[in-house]
């Protein structure tokens, strides 16, 4: 067991170093560079920038420099912000993207799992299919495209939030919900069929038929086995949240990391897209590592070499 | 008994040229034409299946199907609401949205298809070769997958993108040369489930070379589940081009797509928000349609449903 945590610890290195080559590769070869504005810039003024943040240097070079600084928590220059350093920009976004993906978190969990429970437990009932038809329509809707039908229902018909901005609690209630239904609905359909899959086993049978009370047996047999491969999705939701608030940052207006990405890219900013690629490979990776290693607690079944 | 071991002992076993093995006529309903029935009776895949036809029906006849032509400008009839003339209404500069609706179905299908059509290229690649040869090459190949695996899927298609620009093609490309690790995964666990089933033993002990065992036995035996996981790639890949499309990095103007749709109508949602609504509501339809047949032929093709 120790020896599988510290394995997949160190598999962090090869994921983190390909995905920070990968990037520093492909943000040297886009066309275009952090200068081109409207206005020409004299070329003495672009060699005298090029030296000041080591973009005269080989590639090789410059990606051993910033890794350099990687390491020690500085994530060099924004080409765009001169008063603030790359890393201070991403700390200034990241309560913003993590409070979303908390949220909206929380909202897929509380919805998803007891909708999916209540469902298998009145299987083929009115509920169940209502619970189905949930998980199956939210599932397939886009979160951008969710997001733009609750703006037009619950802003623009209704005026009952506002279509964007970040900060007051009202401001929060669509943004959580655009990213948290999709992975509420895929929660539900997991659930459902797990706790199904589960009712359906040997042990539940023999159990019934000793004579359990109905809440022992669905505390003690059906969930606490129903549950291990919703906690296996955790992980993979986790990723898909935090990814996925990239897109409704933007829809939204919210101030975070992944709305810093997206500006990046149009202002050619190339520390910033890497900083903030960074940030979400390492968090990404780091949840996957936790999903796993409590994977391997929770499951008694699964022998690690 | 005495005869074989003594035929067995004199001559080498000899592999049948192909025209001399007899093929008795099919009596028996094949997996396919079976999974295919099932498929029939699934009603939301018929329903999907239905509409998937429709939207690629659109896509090929655009020109002849849409009222304008999707870059026409209407001078003076900017925002203009759904009515008669613009049945879906017009967009910011004035044109007429349900023209540029249908020409964007061009956009998000050709994404779907070929797409999915590199994803097997690569996916089969990648998982035949790691679960046809095994051993050192299929540790090294996996341990390669995985590290691609673990790079977030949406951001590196924005990055690549970014970095070798956004014309369709490289849409395709960036799309594609993402999401093939599921797939080669996929084909690499099938290939080394089904190398140890008896079938393809008895194929190898007659002689059999490997590309025969390869085409012959192993691939279709796989090609259930890689039908399944490609179909539910499609509306992933549409959704990703939209996503791209809407940060700005999508085909570019003034090429009609779904994504660029919404991306202009975002701008202006407080004045004209069918500009958004029509093409969200599309792709919805458009990826749930592909979901229900996805779920259709997963529970079609697995042979041990007997639904």
């Amino acid at each position: 067991m120790t020896r599988y945590i510290i394995r997949r610890i160190l598999w962090l290195i090869p994921v983190l170093l390909f995905v920070s080559l990968i990037t520093f590769t492909l943000m040297h070869i886009t066309p275009g560079g952090p200068w081109d504005k409207e206005k020409a810039v004299a070329p003495q003024i672009v060699a005298n920038l090029n030296a000041k943040y080591n973009l005269d240097k080989p590639a090789w070079q410059q990606y051993l420099i910033y890794m350099s600084g990687v390491v020690r928590g500085d994530l060099g220059p924004s080409y765009t912000y001169q008063d603030r350093s790359v890393t201070q920009i991403i700390l200034g976004g990241l309560p913003n993207t993590a409070s979303l993906g908390a949220f909206a978190a929380l909202v897929a969990v509380l919805i998803g799992v007891p909708l999916g429970i209540i469902a298998a437990m009145r299987q083929n009932s009115g509920l169940d299919y209502s619970a189905l038809a949930f998980g199956t329509i939210f599932a397939s809707v886009p979160t951008f495209v969710l997001g733009f039908v609750l703006i037009i229902v619950f802003a623009l018909t209704l005026h009952l939030v506002p279509t964007s901005g970040w900060g007051k609690p009202n401001q929060y209630v669509l943004p959580v919900l655009t990213l948290g239904l999709n992975q509420a609905a895929l929660l539900t359909r997991i659930t459902r069929a797990s706790v199904l899959d589960v009712s359906r086993q040997d042990f539940m049978r023999t159990a019934r038929a000793k004579g359990l009370q109905e809440f022992l047996l669905v505390r003690r047999h059906l969930l606490k086995n129903a549950m291990i491969p919703v906690v296996t999705v955790i992980g993979p939701i986790l990723a898909f949240l935090i990814v996925g608030s990239l897109v409704v940052e933007n829809i939204f207006s919210v101030p975070g990391v992944g709305r810093l990405l997206v500006q990046g890219i149009s202002q050619r900013d190339y520390s910033l897209i890497m900083g903030s690629t960074l940030l979400y490979a390492v968090v990404i990776a780091i949840l996957n590592l936790v999903v796993d290693i409590l994977y391997a607690f929770i499951d008694p079944r699964i022998s690690y070499r | 008994m005495a005869t074989s071991t003594t035929a067995l002992t004199t001559e080498a076993p000899r592999r049948p040229a192909d025209a001399e093995v007899y093929v008795p006529p099919r009596t028996s309903r094949g997996l396919y034409r079976d999974a295919w029935r099932r498929l029939l009776r699934n009603k939301l895949a018929v329903a999907g299946m239905a509409l998937i036809v429709f939207m690629i029906l659109v896509a090929i006849f655009a020109d002849v199907l849409s009222p304008y032509d999707p870059n026409r400008l209407f001078p003076g009839q900017s925002y203009v609401r759904p009515d008669a003339e613009h049945l879906l209404g017009t967009d910011d500069v004035g044109r007429d949205v349900l023209s540029r609706l249908i020409h964007g179905a061009r956009v998000s299908l050709s994404v779907a298809i070929f797409v999915q059509l590199l994803i097997l290229c690569i996916g089969l690649a990648v998982g035949g070769i790691a679960g046809f040869f095994g051993g050192r090459v299929d540790n090294w190949l996996m341990r390669f997958t995985d590290v691609f695996y673990a790079f977030p899927d949406l951001l590196f298609v924005i990055i690549i993108t970014a970095a070798i620009g956004s014309s369709i093609f490289n849409i395709f490309l960036a799309i594609g040369l993402v999401n093939w690790t599921d797939l080669a995964r996929l084909v690499r666990g099938q290939l080394l489930t089904l190398r140890e089933r008896d079938f393809v033993s008895a194929a190898r002990s007659l002689g059999a070379p490997a590309p025969r065992i390869i085409l012959q036995h192993l691939l279709p035996n796989a090609a259930g589940p890689i039908i399944v996981r490609l179909t539910y790639g499609v509306p992933q890949a549409i959704f990703t081009e939209a996503v791209l499309s809407f940060i700005g990095l999508g085909v570019r103007p003034p090429t009609a797509s779904w994504g660029s749709m919404i991306e202009r109508g975002n701008q202006a949602i407080f004045s004209a928000p069918h500009m958004v609504l029509f093409p969200a509501v599309t792709i919805a339809l458009t990826m749930l349609a592909f979901n229900f047949l996805g779920d259709g032929l997963r529970d079609a093709l697995d042979p041990q449903n007997t639904r």
